[in-house]
């Protein structure tokens, strides 16, 4: 090869590597990068006053412009534009955090995901309560999902949805393992039916995550939670060691359950695995649905979604899990008009059908789920069964809910680092053991701070 | 100002500019206060930038910062610091510190001798190869780390240990192995830029001095330990010193492959933990604390570093 030729060579791979630092550089960008990143609506209206919006995924900020464009529809006198603005989940949380500690900078609207809602609900809460759009119909809604962003009697987030968890079982696995989903009314009944699915299949019944899904659903539904009614910490009580003893089993003295494939239930590694048929059920909120039409097609027509089997000692048969709170904050200059909006997208009963239809979340007012608009075909009826809403009617009574408190944000973080892996992984603490340890330092904390 | 009202009497206003221009001028060129002229833009964005927000944290690290009420709390944020899981921090970011000082330094050197010597072809090809991953995203590089090193049998890497008759190892979750792809990550971030380092060092190498060598009947380990190492030492102290910094403030490492929370903490650095406390559980005051003790601890390594080998003593000493 000649000198030219490999100068010329050179030039070019310096080229494209310029070019494409050029582009990662844009990606981890504050600004959004792409024009898929911001969605507008309204903003060929005259006098339009001008909204802003944060929040972090890109389904989210579709189903707000919409939103927008018919709020613009039906008040043309109030009409607003809306800008919304799409960043990555930890990038957003940390702007509004440090917007609303430095007194500008804050959007008018923001969706503030559940784990990280305590941590807004410090010092002067920075939001506007929205106890004048929700007080009036509070029985409509489902007070176990209204209370997790709620503080001292106000309510600060309009939830997205219920979030009730379910069951979702591989029936094509089941029925090959011969065990009617039907018959499993139980946490023991579960087990047994793990048995004869891994005896005849040799795939896990189910798999934990490494973080609070593989505990706080099962918890919760025990009637348990972290902290009690006065925010004292409750993570070491008796029934989260025998809740967490009893995972442990699944997986290590029963062994129907496995470890979930990248350690939780959001990574490539799991989507692929469970998409393959890798487990016969998966103990997951309602909203995970948009997760299998999206991530599992090959799953379409075979998953029946049941009720959480019961414990022998409460009566949940479901619990409100996840979910994103959307909040007004005090820096906003249109803070009436900004709930008035909010009112519409998500809290009234037309937005909580919309809710379903765009996002295909079990809607937080259980007033609508009776509502003939919900039963109109789509996705996830195609993708699951017609039933979807009669399951959620059946536990109506029965869902419990969760406590926050300032300090969840250690707990979950306890969980995800230390207590899921010794136990589960690493086996080298007992259930109890890590449930204490972890305890005593997030009490250390409590402690110093008070 | 005579000297100006006479100009303005005689002149018409519009040739008064460049007159005070060229006073301006001869002023700022003036050998007294041009030095100040050009380093100006670098104070001004120190102090903004660096100054500032330095001096501000170490305020903060003695407050508790929740929004609308900030309030002195003296000591507080630095009695709970010292607690297993800073320990744990500590350790981490030390030992990725040391092992990223050794494979820095010792292949880089080696790569650059290999890229300087006439037995290597398509050296600028290499060059720019080598160089790739530092430009290219670090949250690209470490999705693609991830699928890689995921616990799967049939990921690459389990794979290619599989060929070689060893079990899959779940690298994601195991002490040592967490370790291993921080170090790994950053070994392939940061290679060629130590690579141009060693380069730029070897260039100012005279070649007399190899001729000379050659004559004496040196072989190639003598040449490399007598006649190179010597003059590559200004840039292996600076290569060094700045590994030390940055490996005492890893984060986007660990952060890229288990955002935020490590099983176990195996991956929990300095950086990582005062990310995780400062920002994500909202406790600024805190994470401040921990800041000033890293620099505090980055500060004492890099001086007990910089006095061992020297670098404070004059050339002819």
């Amino acid at each position: 090869m000649n000198k030219k030729m490999l100068s010329l060579i050179s030039a070019l791979l310096l080229f494209s590597v310029f070019f494409l630092a050029a582009c990662s550089g844009g990606s981890e960008d504050s600004a959004p990068a792409n024009a898929d990143d911001v969605k507008t609506a309204g903003e060929d209206i005259e006098d339009a006053t001008e909204l802003s919006f944060w929040t972090f995924a890109g389904t989210h900020a579709t189903f707000y412009a919409n939103a927008a464009d018919r709020w613009n529809k039906e008040n043309p006198d109030k009409a607003i534009k809306l800008t919304v603005e799409n960043y990555p989940f930890d990038q957003m949380h940390n702007n509004l955090l440090m917007a609303l500690q430095s007194g500008s900078g804050a959007p008018d609207i923001a969706d503030i995901e559940l784990a990280k809602f305590p941590n807004f609900l410090k010092g002067d809460v920075q939001l506007e309560p929205l106890n004048d759009l929700i007080e009036p119909e509070l029985d409509s809604f489902m007070e176990e999902r209204i209370n997790i962003y709620a503080k001292d009697g106000k309510y600060y987030g309009a939830p997205t949805h219920l979030g009730a968890s379910v069951v979702y079982y591989n029936t094509e696995i089941m029925d090959e393992a011969g065990v009617d989903i039907d018959s499993i009314k139980t946490w023991d009944d579960y087990v047994e039916a793990g048995k004869k699915v891994v005896e005849k299949t040799g795939k896990p019944m189910t798999t934990i995550a490494d973080n609070w899904y593989g505990i706080w659903p099962y918890v919760a539904q025990k009637g348990s939670d972290f902290f009690d009614e006065k925010g004292k910490l409750t993570l070491d009580n008796e029934k989260n060691i025998e809740t967490l003893e009893f995972i442990n089993d699944l997986v290590n003295k029963h062994k129907i359950a496995e470890l979930a494939p990248g350690g939780q239930y959001h990574t490539e590694e799991f989507y692929g695995f469970m998409n393959d048929g890798g487990q016969a059920s998966l103990v997951i909120p309602m909203y995970y649905m948009k997760d299998f039409t999206t991530y599992m097609p090959d799953l379409e027509g075979k998953i029946q979604i049941r009720p959480m089997p019961k414990w022998s000692d409460s009566d949940y048969q479901s619990v409100t899990m996840g979910g994103t709170g959307t909040a007004v904050t005090s820096q906003s200059e249109h803070v009436e008009l900004a709930k008035e909006f909010l009112y519409f997208a998500k809290l009234s009963k037309e937005g909580n059908i919309q809710l379903w239809k765009e996002l295909g979340f079990d809607p937080p007012r259980w007033d609508v789920w009776e509502d003939p608009a919900m039963r109109e075909d789509n996705v996830y009826y195609q993708y699951f069964h017609e039933d979807i809403f009669d399951v959620l009617l059946s536990v109506k009574d029965n869902v419990a809910g969760i406590q926050l408190s300032e300090y969840t944000p250690d707990v979950l973080t306890e969980i995800d680092s230390n207590i899921m892996h010794k136990v589960l992984r690493e086996k080298s603490q007992t259930p109890e053991e890590a449930l204490k340890q972890s305890a005593d330092t997030v009490r250390q904390k409590i402690g110093d701070q008070n | 100002m005579f000297g100006i009202n006479v100009k303005k009497r005689d002149n018409p206003a519009h040739l008064m500019t460049p007159k005070k221009e060229n006073r301006l001028l001869r002023f700022l060129n003036s050998k007294k206060v041009v030095p100040y002229v050009f380093v100006f833009p670098f104070i001004l964005s120190f102090t903004i930038l660096t100054l500032y927000p330095t001096i501000q944290a170490v305020i903060m690290s003695f407050q508790r910062i929740l929004p609308g009420n900030v309030e002195f709390i003296g000591l507080q944020n630095y009695s709970r610091i010292f607690n297993d899981t800073f320990y744990k921090a500590l350790a981490n970011s030390t030992i990725y510190m040391i092992l990223t000082v050794l494979i820095l330094i010792s292949i880089p050197i080696l790569l650059a001798i290999l890229l300087d010597s006439k037995l290597v072809r398509f050296k600028t090809l290499f060059r720019s190869a080598l160089f790739i991953p530092a430009l290219t995203s670090i949250i690209v590089a470490g999705v693609i780390f991830r699928l890689v090193f995921s616990e799967s049998e049939n990921a690459i890497a389990n794979q290619i240990i599989g060929f070689l008759g060893f079990e899959p190892v779940q690298w994601q979750f195991t002490a040592w192995s967490g370790m291993f792809l921080m170090v790994m990550m950053a070994s392939w971030r940061w290679m060629g830029v130590n690579v141009l380092y060693f380069l730029a060092g070897l260039q100012n190498i005279p070649k007399e001095l190899y001729e000379s060598a050659d004559i004496d009947g040196a072989n190639m380990y003598q040449k490399f330990r007598h006649v190179t190492l010597p003059f590559l030492k200004p840039i292996i102290i600076f290569v060094t010193t700045i590994s030390i910094i940055g490996g005492f403030r890893v984060f986007e490492e660990s952060y890229v492959i288990w955002q935020g929370n490590s099983p176990g903490n195996i991956g929990l650095t300095l950086v990582g933990l005062l990310y995780q406390q400062g920002i994500q559980q909202n406790d600024m005051g805190f994470g401040a604390a921990i800041g000033v003790i890293l620099l505090l601890i980055i500060f004492v390594v890099s001086i007990i570093y910089l006095l061992l080998t020297g670098a404070f003593k004059r050339g002819d000493e």
